[in-house]
């Protein structure tokens, strides 16, 4: 696949990655289920390297087993790799579900996952471990499909015709702990019950205390799982999810469950979407503390509108974050001048272009792109704010931009997993985040700014 | 003596066990030749890895992952390195290999990937990485860069660092010798100067350690050539043969080059270890004897006797809030671990656990030794090992990489990273001093206090006086 850049140039060759690899989505969201384990059926390299992109973004221990293949391995097959390392995880760890990730290595090598699983659940007569196989080679997508096809997998793992609940499904795409736990509260306030799908808010962001353990507590609850078809209905932030990969489609489709699918609610119009859904499925009125945290934020945007339209940002990193966060700077007066995804299926171009307002200038749109490209795209349109993951920190260093860090991998700063930005009161809290950015680049320049472009041109 | 069984440190999975020793109470070898077990989460890397760490502080080389995105987006501007030039090194390029091309082959992608570098970026060298997929299908990297070279007439340099031949860095320290060896080797006609000036191999200029030690050379009167590879230029290790002398720091990653530079130029080479005073001061005695020079012999103990005045008082201030501390060390190769151990005994800390993710039997043998008797050793940890022995050990603070950090600090555990990616500099005297900082700063923060104690309404209702 070639890199598209903003002046039409197509190049083979990938500079400064904007993404990460298709099984790391798929720890994260296994992370997401209860008392489970991920092992990557690969080399040894590919578990390391996504332990320590997890752990410096949720500084939290990450553990990832691998079947460590090598040389051998390879030639021959990797199957009874794979079943001592089954044995080891459960020994060790003793997990309720094992994730099993495929790498490239595997994918190549045409590993046939299913069959060496069951031949190994029928020789050791295992019982109440259940082993998840999803197939992730990076060099077919990225961690956010990665994420997709795994949660997607889990789901029809555990689905089952079952008798109607008064519950509601929310599958979330990959968003900090912290907006886990928002978008709870905010469900909690309408007073419904739900399954929320994958749910790494407290295993991925644990607070100190307790005894350290090997699986931290929390997750979705395969029971549970097993219930979502029939629940009332889908809520799946998910827009830019392509369909054949889509949770919410399966349920949708496979147990005829409606599905809303909504856009992340970051944002004020994103958020009323996502509230007026819950007040039409609860049939409750929207609670007062939320009226509230609308008028709060509200006043701040109106407090802070003429300081928000001198932004001229950058938004890039995982499409459906993107999308929201364009939402939301656009609502705001900030009108989004490059929009960027190292992802190339979110759809980003069809789906923000007839939204995004009339502004004097045209959005550029990458995607399936690298920073190389991203950086010509910041230059040609003389971006002066970016919103992102810290592989945009060079932006800074080189040119002096403001990098507001949201989403992931936030390797430079402390406290990524804990950046909330869902719901009224989140989008205040990004919202004044960028704000700052632009009045503190303000105030470090304007003087002199003045004193270069304006004296000596008005004839005194 | 005859006790000592019940105290013997136990794995969790049995495999493990010869991998686990207590120094002094084992006659049993460690196994650390083995590959990493299966299912065990072990904090080893991969041999490309091992590779780009080491070339990667070749500043004005652009490096290029042959293989699926991933292995370049974790390896961006993965070390701590610092340039005093070109900033090309921190850029991360790869062929970003599809399903078509593992399907059909890569080679010519990549060849097109190496053209269009040549032409945004007129590199001196370009390395090509071969990763675990390119190796699997049988891409030929090293004819497409013989091919690429001729081509541009620059260098493409080859570095064969398939990932799945080993879970084992060294492998791939190995093959980023190679690398360099072909770089560095003269092309017919060409001829380098031989200079009084030295090598340093295992030298990657983390946190301008390089720059701090060729500080005191300069004053000492002597020269660095070229450092293997901290804040080095391909024009600059062309000229490595011209040296007298190789300075060799991190073993594990440039034992090998400095034999086959003996071999090839005929340069000798001497082991130094610039972590902790003691080690400077000895290893910068060891280069003057080595030039038997009056004149830089005097300078060198003035210097010496001059920066230890200057950072003594500190450590010893330090040594006085650590003595008696029970420390863990958990680092990549067994040269940091002996470094890292001579540092927290002068700091007058105590020893409790070792290990490391890539050690050779005679430096595990080395460690044992230089241990007191009982502490453990340990090779290729997984997490829940370490675990197992903070708690047990009760260990105030751990030396390590960042995937050990947040388990020491979920523990409660202080932590000192001494890994690829720290900003600090640890060499030197200054090294010393910013080491035992550091040492301090998490093993005495007021945090620690704070997060044992649970909740209590008398303590938080400020009448309670202590």
């Amino acid at each position: 696949m070639e890199v598209m850049t903003s002046d039409h140039q197509v190049r083979s060759v990938n500079e400064d990655q904007c993404q990460m690899c298709m099984p790391l989505g798929g720890v994260i969201a296994f992370k997401g289920i209860e008392e489970t384990m991920v092992l990557i059926h690969g080399s040894q390299g590919c578990s390391t390297y996504m332990r320590l992109s997890n752990v410096e973004h949720y500084h939290e221990p990450v553990d990832i087993a691998s079947t460590a293949l090598n040389e051998k391995q390879t030639i021959h097959g990797g199957e009874a790799n794979l079943r001592k390392a089954l044995d080891n995880v459960i020994r060790v760890y003793n997990p309720s579900v094992i994730g099993i990730l495929t790498t490239c290595l595997t994918e190549t090598m045409g590993e046939d996952l299913d069959l060496m699983i069951s031949a190994y659940k029928h020789d050791r007569n295992l019982q109440g471990v259940d082993i998840i196989p999803v197939p992730t080679p990076s060099y077919s997508a990225s961690h956010t499909e990665g994420f997709w096809s795994a949660t997607r997998r889990i789901i029809e793992h555990y689905a089952r015709a079952t008798a109607e609940t008064s519950g509601i499904n929310i599958i979330i795409p990959h968003i900090s702990p912290a907006d886990i736990r928002e978008i709870k509260r905010i469900i909690d306030l309408f007073g419904i019950e739900y399954t929320l799908i994958p749910d790494y808010s407290m295993t991925m962001d644990r607070p100190f205390g307790g005894n350290y353990q090997k699986i931290p507590p929390g997750g979705t609850v395969p029971a549970d799982i097993a219930r979502m078809p029939g629940a009332q209905a889908t809520i799946q932030f998910g827009l830019t999810c392509p369909e054949q990969l889509s949770p919410g489609e399966f349920l949708r489709r496979k147990y005829n469950v409606p599905l809303f699918s909504l856009p992340l609610p970051i944002g004020l119009k994103n958020t009323d979407r996502f509230i007026s859904v819950l007040s039409e499925l609860s049939g409750r009125p929207v609670p007062e503390v939320l009226l509230l945290e609308r008028g709060w934020l509200l006043d701040g945007m109106a407090d802070a509108h003429k300081y928000n339209a001198e932004g001229r940002p950058l938004i890039y990193g995982e499409p459906e974050l993107v999308y929201a966060l364009c939402t939301l700077c656009a609502e705001n007066g900030a009108t989004p001048l490059v929009v960027a995804s190292g992802t190339k299926t979110g759809n980003l171009e069809t789906l923000l272009s007839p939204i995004l307002p009339d502004a004097c200038e045209k959005t550029i749109f990458l995607e399936g792109t690298d920073f190389a490209a991203i950086d010509q795209a910041v230059e040609d349109q003389r971006v002066n704010v970016a919103v992102g993951h810290s592989g945009g920190r060079f932006l800074t260093e080189r040119r002096g931009i403001p990098v507001l860090r949201i989403g992931f991998p936030i390797h430079d700063r402390i406290g990524g997993q804990r950046i909330r930005s869902a719901g009224y009161a989140g989008t205040l809290s990004f919202l004044d985040r960028f704000t700052n950015a632009l009045l503190e680049m303000k105030y470090g320049s304007y003087r002199q700014h003045c004193l270069e472009e304006t004296r000596g041109k008005g004839g005194y | 003596m005859e006790n000592t069984c019940s105290v013997e440190p136990k794995a969790f999975i049995n495999e493990r066990q010869g991998s686990i020793i207590a120094s002094g109470k084992s006659r049993a070898n460690i196994h650390c030749a083995d590959d990493s077990l299966a299912g065990s989460v072990s904090q080893r890397a991969c041999v490309y890895c091992g590779a780009r760490v080491v070339l990667n502080p070749v500043t004005d080389a652009v490096h290029l992952v042959h293989g699926p995105i991933g292995c370049a987006t974790y390896t961006w501007d993965i070390r701590g390195s610092l340039s005093s030039g070109s900033e090309m090194y921190r850029k991360s390029f790869s062929t970003d290999m599809k399903e078509r091309d593992v399907i059909f082959g890569g080679e010519r992608k990549l060849a097109v990937c190496i053209d269009e570098i040549v032409m945004k970026y007129h590199p001196p060298a370009i390395f090509v990485y071969s990763t675990c997929v390119a190796g699997m299908i049988g891409d030929d990297i090293v004819a497409v860069c013989k091919l690429a070279s001729e081509k541009h007439g620059t260098e493409v340099i080859p570095v064969e660092s398939t990932g799945f031949s080993s879970g084992n860095k060294i492998v791939g320290y190995r093959a980023a010798a190679d690398a360099l060896l072909r770089l560095i080797t003269p092309k017919d006609g060409v001829d380098v100067k031989k200079t009084k000036k030295l090598n340093f191999l295992g030298e990657y200029n983390l946190g301008g350690e390089k720059w701090l030690i060729e500080g005191y050379l300069q004053e000492m009167g002597v020269g660095i050539n070229v450092a293997f590879t901290g804040d080095s230029s391909v024009a600059a290790l062309k000229q490595a043969p011209g040296a007298s002398l190789n300075l060799v720091q991190c073993t594990g990653s440039m034992h090998w080059l400095a034999m086959r530079l003996e071999e090839e130029f005929g340069i000798p080479s001497m082991s130094v270890n610039f972590f902790g005073a003691e080690n400077t001061a000895e290893s910068l005695r060891r280069i003057a004897r080595f030039y038997d020079d009056e004149e830089i012999i005097r300078r060198t103990e003035i210097l010496i006797e001059r920066e230890m005045g200057r950072i003594l008082p500190g450590i010893r201030w330090y040594k006085e809030k650590l003595v008696g501390k029970r420390a863990a060390i958990y680092v990549g190769g067994a040269f940091k671990a002996v470094a890292i151990i001579r540092q927290l005994r002068e700091l007058g800390m105590e020893i409790v656990l070792t290990g490391t993710q890539t050690g050779k039997p005679e430096e595990y043998e080395n460690l044992s030794n230089l241990l007191d008797e009982g502490t453990i050793i340990i090779d290729d940890a997984n997490p829940a090992e370490i675990e197992k022995f903070l708690i047990e050990q009760k260990v105030d603070v751990m030396a390590g990489g960042v995937k050990e950090r947040v388990l020491a600090t979920k523990l409660g555990v202080g932590f000192v990273d001494h890994n690829h990616d720290r900003k600090e500099c640890l060499a030197g005297f200054d090294g010393a001093i910013n080491f035992a900082r550091e040492v301090y700063i998490t093993t005495c923060t007021p945090v620690w206090g704070h997060i044992r104690s649970p909740f209590n309404m008398e303590a938080a209702d400020g009448s309670h006086d202590e």
